[in-house]
């Protein structure tokens, strides 16, 4: 109560000064009067809106981007790591881009937000404060919910290989081990998770790799699901033609438990016995963003307002990508948290300035998908504010899928891969 | 708390200065059109300045990129992503995106 008062004290006291400023004509001199805006998490959502501030800014925002790895590994794309198609470095980026910019980008491990004092705590015992925070932490994995999975050693034998990096190699390591007439199996969970098509196109990719160094394996997918979740026709397509039977998919098979040692996924009314064992277990906004109070949605995911991305839990705290609860239609991808970051970037310039965000914020997405090692399919779709139902919502008649798989847009996903990258990191 | 003041006071002067700008509406247009601009730039690069594989479109004269754009629409242009792309956006959204591109500096 009483900071409303003195805030609006405060305002009136700058509304005068400024007529005073501007009396005197020219622009004010605002040295010293940074707004402070912190970003927890360096993925795609939190590097590009860390970028965008200071692309848009003008040199007002104080941009903190805290983030616990000391490079970006990138998500899409790293399904070619896991077939020997690239390297881990090819799908690395330096935050040295953002640091000539100006971002201070501090490597730690965020340990509490104190939303009422406005300050960040790190591990390392220091704070941050900030006018508006922005919590782009990605998911955690929801071990409980598979048992015998818990344990670093479990998950280790058993990799998920659903956050690029040290994940990434194990399992790649795994496949180029795995003996001919071996049984690569991968587990998905119900949607929503992160990344729609990925599972689907890991499989098309480890079969790839499979069929031209040992053809006598195989590809197993057991899905939580009903149908396949992304790009049905096409997936379909790749695992019938170009895989032959070397592909098997078996929906309605939720994972209940694995038996590590034997590598075994415990199904509903089945075992599978596998070579290597795969498992994406099912997710939720990231714990940073519990412990933050920002989860407001089936205990999972963190629900916000399209026209700013700020949390409706937590005022002045904003939550961008896979954390956040999806509007129809809106895949949880890195291309999505990206758009979201240059929306979310908009808002605060013109919250900062004291102005009424863009009422009609647009937001496209396009996941694009190898199905070999050249040939590349996609899912687009464009998404609009709709002002009666205040979410986003797909734009009728927009979108698609590919009419086939093809190397052109292999080359095209590549390239994308490329152009995004520039865009959230350079 | 001090803090907190300076903050207060930085946006109230820009509030006052957004009023005196007030006359001119130009400058909320231009940045609705960079934020829808931007929703192109995961492919064709920040402003317009694409890396390897995807077309450049800064610096395009407008003309030519509505043309492109509308082309997609109809289906007369051949197109892998561009026709679905291009059905999500109006006419009118178009001309802004087009003209934003058209004044960023070629490289
Ligand atoms: C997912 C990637 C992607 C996004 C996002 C995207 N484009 Fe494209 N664009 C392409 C591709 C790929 C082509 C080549 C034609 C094709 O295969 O569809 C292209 C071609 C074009 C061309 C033709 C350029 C030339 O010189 O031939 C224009 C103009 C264009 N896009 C405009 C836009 C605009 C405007 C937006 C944003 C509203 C946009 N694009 C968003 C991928 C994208």
């Amino acid at each position: 109560m009483s900071q409303t008062i003195s805030s609006r004290r405060g305002f009136l006291k700058a509304a005068a000064l400024a007529g005073a400023l501007a009396a005197v004509g020219g622009c004010a001199s605002l040295g010293g009067s940074k707004a402070k805006v912190v970003v927890i998490g360096g993925g795609y959502g939190g590097a590009t809106l860390a970028r965008y501030l200071t692309l848009w800014g003008g040199g007002k925002i104080d941009v903190s981007l805290v983030e616990r790895n000391p490079s970006f590994i990138s998500c899409p794309m790293s399904n070619l790591v896991i077939a020997g198609y690239r390297k881990i470095e090819d799908i690395t980026v330096s935050y040295d881009g953002l640091k000539a910019r100006g971002v201070r980008v501090i490597q730690g491990e965020v340990t509490g937000i104190d939303a009422t004092a406005r300050k960040v705590k790190l591990a390392d015992g220091s704070e941050l404060p900030y006018d508006r925070l922005v919590v782009s932490p990605g998911i955690e994995f929801m071990w409980n919910d598979v048992g015998g999975m818990a344990t670093a050693a479990a998950q280790e034998a058993i990799p998920h290989a659903w956050k690029a990096g040290t994940q990434t190699l194990l399992l790649q390591k795994q496949l180029m081990a795995m003996k001919d007439g071996g049984v690569f199996a991968i587990s998905i969970p119900r949607a929503p998770y992160r990344c729609p098509p990925g599972p689907y196109e890991r499989a098309c990719l480890v079969a790839d790799y499979l069929k031209k160094n040992k053809p006598k394996s195989k590809v197993l997918i057991l899905d939580a699901n009903e149908d396949v979740v992304s790009k049905k026709g096409l997936f379909t397509k790749a695992w019938q033609g170009t895989y032959g039977g070397m592909i098997e998919y078996r929906n309605n098979n939720e994972l209940k438990e694995v038996d590590v040692a034997s590598r075994t996924a415990i199904l509903e009314f089945d075992k599978v016995k596998a070579d290597v064992l795969n498992v994406v277990p099912p997710q939720r906004a990231a714990d940073i963003a519990r412990t933050a109070g920002l989860i407001n949605v089936n205990n999972r995911w963190c629900d916000i307002d399209w026209l700013t991305m700020e949390s409706k839990a937590v005022p002045n705290v904003h939550v961008l990508g896979d954390a956040t609860f999806p509007a129809p239609t809106m895949p949880k991808s890195g291309h999505m948290a990206n758009q979201q970051a240059k929306l979310a970037a908009a808002a605060l310039i013109d919250l900062f300035d004291g102005k009424a965000p863009n009422a009609n914020p647009m937001l496209m997405n396009t996941c694009y998908s190898y199905v070999s090692e050249k040939q590349g399919i996609h899912v687009s779709s464009v998404h609009h504010y709709d002002a009666a139902k205040k979410t986003m919502l797909p734009v009728t008649g927009s979108g698609g899928v590919s009419v086939a798989a093809s190397v052109i847009e292999g080359d095209f996903a590549a390239a994308w891969a490329r152009n995004i990258w520039a865009d959230s990191l350079s | 708390m001090k803090q907190n003041t300076m903050r207060l006071a930085w946006r109230g002067v820009l509030l006052a200065t957004a009023g005196l700008l007030a006359a001119a509406p130009a400058f909320a247009q231009t940045s609705v059109a960079r934020s829808l601009a931007a929703t192109c730039a995961n492919c064709h690069g920040t402003d317009g300045h694409a890396k390897d594989g995807m077309k450049t479109l800064a610096g395009k004269p407008a003309d030519e990129i509505i043309k492109l754009v509308s082309e997609f629409r109809t289906g007369q242009r051949p197109a892998t992503i561009m026709h679905q792309i291009s059905k999500g956006y109006t006419e009118d959204q178009i001309k802004m995106v087009a003209e934003y591109f058209a004044q960023q500096p070629a490289k």
